[in-house]
């Protein structure tokens, strides 16, 4: 080894791109055709959302796992005591669709390189979309629907549910 | 040196960590469905959701949830290192060095969930 680390890895400067001049118009970066704009989008949402998800997830560990009694104390009522607070609910709604945009978005990408034949992956994506909106679907309600309080047969509070619904 | 034969690309750091990116994203993926699905289960009934949350605080899956959050905080300190080298105007030649940097911030940050998480499993454990 001769060259320099630093003299081997910095960028040319000065020098034209590849093929500057000759390229089809639809590889080029500028000017919009409909799918490179959606492809623009996608990888800046990837970035955003990557962002905004370190904070949500770190939160969601750290208070779940974390502090009080750590996976212990996870059960319906711990559940019910959070949702209770609509600022958990909308942290969680927002972590749950930015993760499965996010993560759906990267199996995606996944998807389109390695799945070569037409067909596969038309059916690999079709899953994939099927199964990000079901979950997304799935969990909105859930956080939605949720019923803290619930009764039994007789009209008696259950003993899983939490403290405050004694109130109610 | 290591010598490259032929024309398959080994691409090092930058190479490593983005199969390390890759298989950390899928995995993420495939735990947050199940985890939807077993959340959804308040809607079913309390014991439903006791129960099979239950299996979260068995040992075997203490293992698992250490790895969860090991493969989450490589993810997310790696993917913030990807947007470093996207958008900052230096990112291209620190590149490495942030890799190193990530890689770091993964023990240290590894090390303190692992032992806070032990030390509270074993608090409220009741044996097997
Ligand atoms: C072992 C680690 C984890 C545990 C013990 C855990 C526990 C929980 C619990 C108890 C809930 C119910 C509501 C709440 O507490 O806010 C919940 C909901 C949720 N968690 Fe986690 N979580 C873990 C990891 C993760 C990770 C890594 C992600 C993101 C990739 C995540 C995403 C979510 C989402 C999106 C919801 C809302 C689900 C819904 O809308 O039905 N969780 N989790
Ligand atoms: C914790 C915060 C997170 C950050 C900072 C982050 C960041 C990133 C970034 C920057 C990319 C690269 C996108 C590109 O190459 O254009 C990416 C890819 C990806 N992410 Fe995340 N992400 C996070 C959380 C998640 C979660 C929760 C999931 C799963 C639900 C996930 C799954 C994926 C997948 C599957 C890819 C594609 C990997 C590839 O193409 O090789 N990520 N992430």
């Amino acid at each position: 080894m001769t060259t320099t680390k630093s003299d081997a890895l910095l960028p040319a400067q000065g020098i034209e791109a590849p093929r500057s001049g000759r390229i089809d118009p639809k590889y080029l970066r500028s000017g919009s055709s409909k799918s490179g704009s959606f492809e623009m989008a996608a990888w800046v949402f990837m970035r955003v959302s990557g962002a905004a998800l370190v904070v949500l997830i770190f939160v969601h560990l750290t208070v779940n796992l974390l502090v009080g009694e750590g996976i212990h104390q996870i059960d319906f009522g711990f559940v019910a005591g959070k949702w209770a607070n609509p600022v958990w609910q909308f942290w969680d709604l927002t972590m749950l669709w930015l993760a499965m945009l996010h993560g759906g978005n990267g199996m995606r990408t996944i998807i389109n390189d390695y799945a070569e034949k037409d067909s596969t992956r038309m059916w690999l994506k079709s899953i994939l979309y099927l199964s990000v909106i079901v979950i997304i679907v799935l969990g909105t309600m859930v956080i939605f629907t949720f019923e803290p309080c619930l009764l039994d047969g007789s009209g008696q509070l259950l003993e899983s549910s939490p403290s405050f619904c004694q109130n109610v | 040196m290591t010598q490259t034969k032929g024309t398959l690309y080994k691409g090092r750091e930058g190479m490593w960590s983005w199969v390390g990116h890759r298989i950390t994203g899928v995995g993420i993926f495939f735990f947050l469905l199940v985890h939807v699905l077993d959340t959804s289960l308040v809607r079913v009934s309390p014991e439903a959701y006791d129960a099979v949350i239950g299996a979260y605080k068995n040992p075997i899956m203490i293992v698992g949830e250490i790895g969860l959050v090991g493969a989450i905080v490589f993810h997310a300190f790696n993917g913030l290192r990807i947007i470093l080298v996207d958008f900052w105007s230096q990112g291209t030649r620190y590149h490495r060095q942030m890799l190193w940097t990530v890689m770091g911030l993964w023990v240290i940050t590894m090390i303190g969930f692992t032992v806070r998480h032990l030390m509270l499993f074993l608090d409220g454990w009741g044996g097997f």
